[in-house]
């Protein structure tokens, strides 16, 4: 991979079998980590660094709609990128699934 | 901040009684709590206890930080009310802030008194009021140091015993010529100083301190009395009593005499505010304990929210609370008609103090406090009694079940039996801990805990009490939990999260309803991988950069030629960046990429040591007799066959256990949960949940025993009861301060509990999984170990919208 994809560019990450429900994977796009997560209802993915010290949020344990960084426990909402009772917040990006393949464009 | 509500300052046991009395009444009035000291309230009766326990302010929490956010309490720690404007309605805060509020409510407690002493800021004398004094206090009171208490009431006592314990040489010095001479009458005083000699504390009754001695450097080195006596000592701890902390009462205009002053609402000189606690003084009085505290505080809320009520003062009670010597006083002690039976040489006294027409005034309770919240109970409501002798004797033979609905079990906290029986019925509640903290009966000093427990036990008609643990979000006991688990027969978390919601909004609970379902469940459990902290779907320990430490198993330390070597070739080959030897005699190989992990348990050939996991760790070992001059059983072997019948197994939180060969622990046996060292004639001790992490503990001594089976087969009942009854994450050095030696030993020693503890560890032991690094063959998804891009990965672009 050459040039850095455009923010606006749908990227093919990976497929539907790759993650277990309720559980997350990681993908570097451009040097950045991206956090991945199969929810009951749908997909969500997110930078993949808790903001606090770097904890891999794919690693983590997630709920129906957030997820615990395994470090130190700090927990975000998937949709929104919220912290859970902090002000931290992570970047949401978006991503969709089409015939089982996972497709994500990067927020700026 | 608030505009019409009501502000609580002070984060004392006053200022919390005063915000749960309010929110048992209003659960809408805007509240905001201000605490002086940088902590949230906590339970400043058990300092002692902290002292004690070399522990953390934490555990003397009243209330956890989420109680303050969903009962709506605004809460700032570490901040004082510097000016208050009560015909405003103001406050001015320290950090600069103003605060508006309908009502206040002054919590301000008291200061620790201290005499006029020469030198008695010298280096070396502390007061005893904080948790920052008892960690200055901790900090100088080490092994052999001579301290001196001044101060023969409850908490000098309470502080005396705690340093005692620690090693100190202590001394109890009190001016008057009885100790707790406002609690107790001569006679009991007289027997109370041998009792408390007894225990290893000096007592020096009528000296008058007149000074501090001091080193060129400063620093105490002794005590000089009013007849020019000294003491020897580097420590002094001044616990003569407390002054009402009313400065901002004062300086706002209320009035103000040793407390602030207060009518039979609560209410100040001021109508807007409202005193509650030591620094109120009502009817002339000025309480310092926590009963009439609590009392205060509901007098209080009736007050602000306006429902009629008045406060008529409160019967005193106190509790000595030292191990070994028994001490409960209520009401006046000495009247006009006193019986009492004494026995000097058991050292009891018991007494009852009546008026003339019968009605019960007081009770003083030494050496004997069997009946004590009978007794006291008499007091509180001034029972009537035409035979005070038989009433002593009627109380000798009470036990809970005999107490009235309406008497009050924890005086702290202010329940009654009625609520506690009530609340475990309409709840269903199994354990101690459970119905504390629903009750809160207990969680004040904890010496009520037995009636409490005792209550449960009829309630339950003597069943063994179960374990509890909240699934937060949804409020779900672990007991209702087990309920569902056990009607429903459900068999995993999915399962479980479908049938009442626990584990789905945060999560955080996953992992305890892992165990609970497979400890219920056994053989019929189904794992599920999202339910599991990363370091149980992948076998391995998340380090701080993501990557993961491998541990194998080594059984009781013992390794050979060959594992060293592929384990150094592991190393070299996979470029791990450190091999490290851990504290449980085993290898850690660290820094090792979750895609790694597969091939480097192919490589190693030796099974998972379990090191990232709430299970059983490892048995560490001496030489024991192999090779020792001095080992007295054979432990290698035992530490092996150990480990072996106890791994692979989950608990609810990690088990590290050792066995060594004689007293001399090499293995470090007395400070592991569980515990094994071979003494002389054969015999073997088994030691129960010691500790050498955070809190350092030496393991309880759960028995001796004749063989080395004996001992393995107590091992493995301690263990399975453990499993069975401990809070998730709760180690078992928590578990036995909670439960009680005593409990443990009713449980694992009898023979037929045992035999069933044992046939159910059978039974775990067949469900569980001794190797799990075997699923680099069978893998439970086939991107166990991988990230989406681990296999190079073709990002293919395509235009949006397609």
């Amino acid at each position: 991979m050459s040039a850095l994809p455009a923010t606006s560019t749908w990227l093919l990450i990976g497929h539907v079998a790759d993650i277990p429900e309720l559980e997350g994977r990681s993908v570097t796009i451009a040097g950045r980590r991206i956090a991945v997560f199969r929810l009951p209802d749908g997909w969500a993915a997110v930078d993949g660094h808790c903001p606090h010290r770097g904890g891999p949020l794919s690693d983590g344990i997630v709920a129906e709609r957030c997820v615990t960084c395994p470090l130190h426990g700090r927990r975000f909402d998937l949709r929104t990128g919220e912290q859970a009772g902090g002000q931290d917040r992570i970047v949401v990006h978006e991503i969709r699934e089409q015939r089982g393949k996972l497709y994500l464009r990067l927020t700026a | 901040m608030t505009v019409s509500g009501i502000l609580v300052i002070g984060g004392g046991i006053a200022g919390q009684a005063v915000c749960e009395a309010i929110r048992a009444r209003d659960r809408e009035v805007p509240l905001t709590l201000v605490c002086g000291e940088p902590h949230l309230p906590y339970d400043r009766v058990r300092l002692g206890a902290l002292l004690a326990a070399q522990g953390s302010v934490d555990a003397l929490r009243l209330r956890p930080d989420s109680w303050y956010e969903d009962q709506r309490v605004q809460v700032s720690t570490g901040t004082r009310v510097e000016a208050l404007n009560a015909d405003q309605g103001s406050a001015t805060l320290s950090d600069g802030e103003a605060v508006s509020f309908a009502r206040v409510v002054l919590c301000t407690g008291s200061d620790p008194l201290v005499p006029p002493l020469g030198n008695s800021g010298a280096a070396g004398v502390h007061v005893f009021r904080t948790p920052e004094d008892c960690a200055a206090i901790l900090a100088a009171a080490s092994e052999g140091r001579q301290v001196a208490v001044i101060g023969g009431g409850l908490l000098g006592l309470e502080a005396a015993f705690a340093l005692s314990k620690l090693g100190c040489r202590t001394t109890v010095v009190h001016l008057v010529d009885r100790l707790m001479e406002r609690q107790l009458d001569a006679a009991a005083a007289a027997m109370l100083s041998p009792a408390i000699e007894a225990l290893g504390v000096e007592v020096r009754l009528e000296h008058a301190t007149a000074g501090v001695q001091i080193d060129g450097a400063g620093h105490a080195r002794g005590l000089v009395f009013a007849d020019g006596s000294t003491l020897d000592c580097q420590l002094v701890v001044v616990a003569v009593g407390i002054r009402p902390h009313a400065g901002l009462a004062r300086a706002s205009g209320l009035e103000v005499r040793r407390g602030v002053i207060v009518d039979d609402h609560l209410v100040s000189s001021h109508p807007r505010v409202l005193a509650v606690g030591e620094c109120a003084e009502h009817r002339g009085i000025v309480h310092g304990i926590v009963a009439p505290i609590r009392d205060q505080a509901e007098i209080a809320a009736d007050t602000l929210c306006g429902i009629r009520s008045a406060y008529q003062g409160s019967v005193p009670t106190a509790k000595l609370k030292v191990m070994g010597i028994d001490l409960v006083t209520a009401g006046t002690v000495v009247g006009e008609r006193e019986v009492v039976v004494a026995d000097a040489t058991a050292g009891t006294y018991r007494k009852l103090v009546t008026a003339a027409d019968g009605s019960v005034l007081g009770t003083v309770l030494l050496g004997d406090a069997r009946g004590a919240e009978l007794l006291t109970d008499a007091v509180r409501r001034t029972a009537s009694t035409q035979d005070p002798l038989a009433l002593l004797a009627e109380a000798l033979a009470a036990t809970a079940a005999e107490l009235p609905d309406d008497a009050r079990v924890c005086n702290c906290n202010g329940v009654c039996k009625g609520e506690i029986v009530a609340a475990i019925r309409e709840r269903g509640l199994g354990c101690t801990q459970e119905v504390i903290a629903v009750t809160r009966a207990g969680s004040g000093c904890g010496s009520c805990k037995p009636v409490v427990s005792e209550l449960l036990a009829i309630e339950r008609g003597g069943a063994a009490e179960e374990p509890s643990c909240l699934c937060p979000c949804r409020r779900q006991t672990r007991e209702e939990i087990a309920a569902i688990v056990r009607e429903r027969e459900i068999t995993s978390v999915g399962e479980l999260g479908r049938a009442c919601g626990a584990g789905r909004d945060c999560g955080a609970c996953k992992p305890g309803l892992s165990y609970l379902i497979s400890e219920r469940q056994a053989g019929r459990f189904r794992e599920e991988r999202h339910a599991r902290f990363i370091n149980d779907r992948v076998h391995a320990n998340i380090q701080n950069d993501g990557t993961f430490s491998v541990v194998p198993r080594i059984r009781g330390g013992v390794v050979t030629p060959d594992e060293l070597r592929r384990i150094a070739d592991v190393a070299e080959k996979y470029e791990l960046p450190m091999v490290k030897i851990t504290g449980g005699q085993r290898i850690d190989l660290l820094g090792a990429r979750k895609e790694q992990l597969p091939a480097i348990w192919e490589d190693l050939g030796m099974p998972s040591g379990y090191a990232y996991a709430k299970a059983v760790r490892t048995v560490k070992t001496c030489v024991g007799t192999d090779f020792c001059r001095f080992g007295l059983g054979d432990s290698i072997s035992l530490g092996i066959e150990l480990e072996l019948a106890m791994e692979g197994l989950h608990t609810p939180h990690k088990v590290k256990s050792a066995v060594t060969g004689c007293p001399r622990n090499c293995a470090e046996a007395y400070v592991k949960d569980i515990g094994l060292v071979a003494i002389e004639g054969g015999k073997w001790e088994v030691y129960v949940g010691g500790a050498a992490g955070s809190t350092v503990r030496k393991g309880d001594l759960l028995t001796t025993v004749d063989s080395p089976q004996a001992a393995k087969r107590l091992a493995l009942a301690y263990l399975q009861h453990y499993r069975e009854h401990g809070e998730h994450l709760e180690r078992t050095y928590g578990f036995q301060e909670r439960v009680g030696l005593e409990a443990v030993r009713a449980a694992v020693l009898d023979p037929d509990q045992q035999a069933r503890l044992i046939e159910r560890f059978h039974i775990a032991k067949a469900a569980c999984d001794p190797d799990p690094w075997r699923e680099r063959f069978r893998p439970v998804h086939p991107k166990q170990f991988a990230e989406l891009d681990s296999e190079a990965l073709d990002l293919v672009a395509i235009a949006e919208g397609r």
